[in-house]
């Protein structure tokens, strides 16, 4: 069965200068699949979620994102994706319904097709009651929650999410996983960085990343047996780290 | 746009930097106006008597009589003005002419000096004013007729230290000149590093609003709202001290809408260069405030300062746009009079604007972390 290619990464070169960010990475993600992207700080990660999100151009390859240039149309790709950040992305001083709206305007949703869906969406994350209160006064997990559900909010076909649980407890973590399935069984491709290990074993299939190569790629069960360990934490310190430790 | 409303409403939402952008405008006003005002109480002035007759002794007391000024000392001759002034006591020197009574009688005029401490140009002007508010009011008992035309008695001002001083309402152009500035560049830099602290700028990136979608989107309330600041400033001036616009309004308002895209371009700039929001509170406030406020003329007259800060401050905006506004509110000129000063200012827009539009793509180009 040929699945339907979402981004198609063949010998990505990103480099700083002297510096190479990105050494020819090579890499297919499916349709509806939730890919994990690990790498210590330093590794490459972001620099190339930047490039797939149409934020910087590669230096050399070729890189599709949803069947589009991003060396050539970086502007087309980014009316396709959803992105969440590490960082916490919703207005603090505005309200829940207030940053829906925004959030739908920017990516050129109209209005009257924005308060029906605000409201459904509200209704499915049991948040009306919350409807009017200030991003400021909701408690992290659900901003969290919130800042996914805006997110996804305009039905983009791939969502990047840059290590989304950062500094949330693990009963919220679990939730916000939740939700990642539910929207990728309605078909939308999950692009996540993590550095929480136990994360990775939830995707679909990992990358890891050392010193701007791919090292691994694979779903989580074969890599632990190729490398027979017995949790993806013990793989990534064997995997990502030797070329460290000789230094 | 939705992002324009979003913009609003985080302003709206924010009673700081409403207070920002209308108390600070107000409260200047305000202190400028009346601090100059209240400055007046007790004035010393010194006279120097040539006449010794009835006029000039009354005159004598009623000035002393009055409220705003009381006599420190007579004088006996010319020479001892130089050193009393720089003595600092007073605040001027009312000389009379020799045979001022006999002089009225027989030419129905006279003409008496004021010279006033031009090193404090606003207390100089309110002196003068004053005095010739007294003799004004002396000459009109002489005859009569209160709105007699040709005053009996000829109040001839001089200054010292500072013979081209500058009208009295010098500080309302100068605040507008420095509460534009302040919101433009101040409120827009930090409201732009303000998404890039916060975490929200990464996420318009990767939008499909376009750089500039979000440059517009982020600065349009600014510059409403300095035009409103513009003309709350202005119908303050009116209401509370009395000063009309004497030239035409809308010229005015166009100049001013020039200076808010200057400044308004500055802040993008700052914005672009820095990426914590105390840094570009710092650079506002430095680079752009103590020089606009120091070097404009706003203050210190341009023509007092060495000829070097008349170079430097040729390429501060401020100063250029002093000079246009008091020519439009004060002197009632035309665009004929200003278009040198305009042209600079919108040279000056231009020239940012490229600047910081280039700035601000290439630090997205290369990422931020």
């Amino acid at each position: 069965m040929e699945r339907e290619k979402v981004i198609e990464v063949k010998d990505l070169v990103k480099r700083f200068g002297a510096f190479t960010a990105n050494d020819r990475l090579t890499f297919d993600v499916y349709r509806g699949e939730i890919f994990g992207f690990l790498g210590a700080n330093g590794a490459g990660k972001t620099t190339a979620m930047r490039i797939l999100c149409g934020l910087s151009r590669p230096t050399s390859g070729r890189v599709l994102v949803a069947g589009i240039d991003a060396s050539r149309r970086p502007e087309e790709i980014k009316k396709r994706i959803g992105y969440m950040s590490q960082r916490f992305s919703l207005y603090e001083d505005l309200t829940v319904r207030e940053n829906i709206e925004l959030y739908g305007g920017i990516y050129g949703m109209a209005m009257k097709e924005i308060l029906p869906r605000r409201e459904a969406l509200l209704e499915r994350l049991d948040f009306t009651s919350y409807g009017d209160t200030l991003i400021r006064a909701l408690p992290l997990g659900l901003k969290q929650k919130l800042a996914f559900a805006v997110a996804v909010f305009h039905d983009p076909g791939i969502v990047f999410l840059d290590e989304p649980t950062s500094g949330v407890d693990p009963v919220t973590r679990r939730q916000f996983w939740e939700m990642i399935y539910e929207t990728a069984s309605r078909g939308i491709t999950v692009f996540v960085t993590t550095h929480y290990m136990d994360e990775a074993e939830y995707c679909d299939r990992i990358t890891i990343m050392s010193e701007g190569r791919i090292v691994a790629l694979d779903t989580p069960s074969a890599l632990l047996r190729q490398y027979g360990t017995k949790s993806v934490e013990e793989l990534f310190v064997k995997i990502a780290r030797p070329q460290r430790n000789t230094v | 746009m939705a992002f324009v409303r979003k913009e609003f409403l985080h302003i709206f939402r924010d009673f700081r930097t409403l207070i920002i952008l209308f108390g600070i405008p107000a409260a200047q006003i305000l202190i400028f106006g009346y601090a100059v005002r209240t400055d007046l109480k007790n004035a010393g002035v010194a006279i120097l008597d040539n006449a010794r007759d009835e006029v000039s002794q009354e005159l004598t007391k009623k000035i002393d009589a009055s409220e705003f000024f009381y006599i420190n000392r007579q004088l006996d001759s010319y020479d001892e003005i130089d050193a009393t002034f720089k003595q600092g006591r007073i605040k001027a020197v009312i000389i009379f002419p020799d045979r001022m009574a006999s002089g009225i009688a027989r030419e129905g005029k006279a003409t008496v000096s004021i010279i006033a401490d031009g090193s404090e140009p606003n207390t100089a002007s309110l002196v003068t004013g004053y005095v010739t508010g007294i003799l004004n009011d002396y000459s009109a008992t002489l005859t009569g007729d209160v709105t007699s035309s040709m005053p009996v008695i000829n109040p001839e001002v001089r200054m010292y230290f500072n013979p081209n001083l500058e009208s009295h309402f010098m500080f309302v152009p100068g605040v507008i000149t420095l509460i534009l500035i302040l919101i433009c560049a101040l409120m827009t830099s930090v409201t732009i590093v303000r998404e890039k602290e916060f975490g929200t700028m990464e996420v318009l990136l990767v939008s499909p609003l376009k750089p500039w979608q979000i440059i517009v989107g982020k600065v349009t309330p600014y510059f409403f709202l300095s035009l409103v600041n513009v003309i709350v400033i202005l119908l303050m001036a009116w209401f509370v001290f009395g000063l009309p616009v004497r030239g035409s309004i809308a010229l005015l308002i166009s100049e001013c809408m020039l200076y808010i895209l200057l400044g308004l371009s500055i802040g993008i700039l700052v914005s672009a260069s820095v990426s914590k929001m105390e840094n570009a509170i710092f650079i506002s406030f430095l680079a752009l405030m103590l020089p606009s406020l120091l070097l404009s003329g706003f203050i210190f007259p341009i023509e007092n300062m060495p000829k070097i800060y008349d170079y430097v401050s040729m390429i501060l905006p401020p100063r250029w746009f002093v000079e246009i506004i008091r020519a439009i509110m004060i002197k009632g000129a035309g665009f004929g009079y200003i278009w040198k000063e305009t042209a600079i200012l919108a040279g000056m827009t231009m020239i940012l604007m490229i600047i910081s539009s280039r700035k601000f793509k290439t630090r997205l180009e290369e990422g931020e972390r």
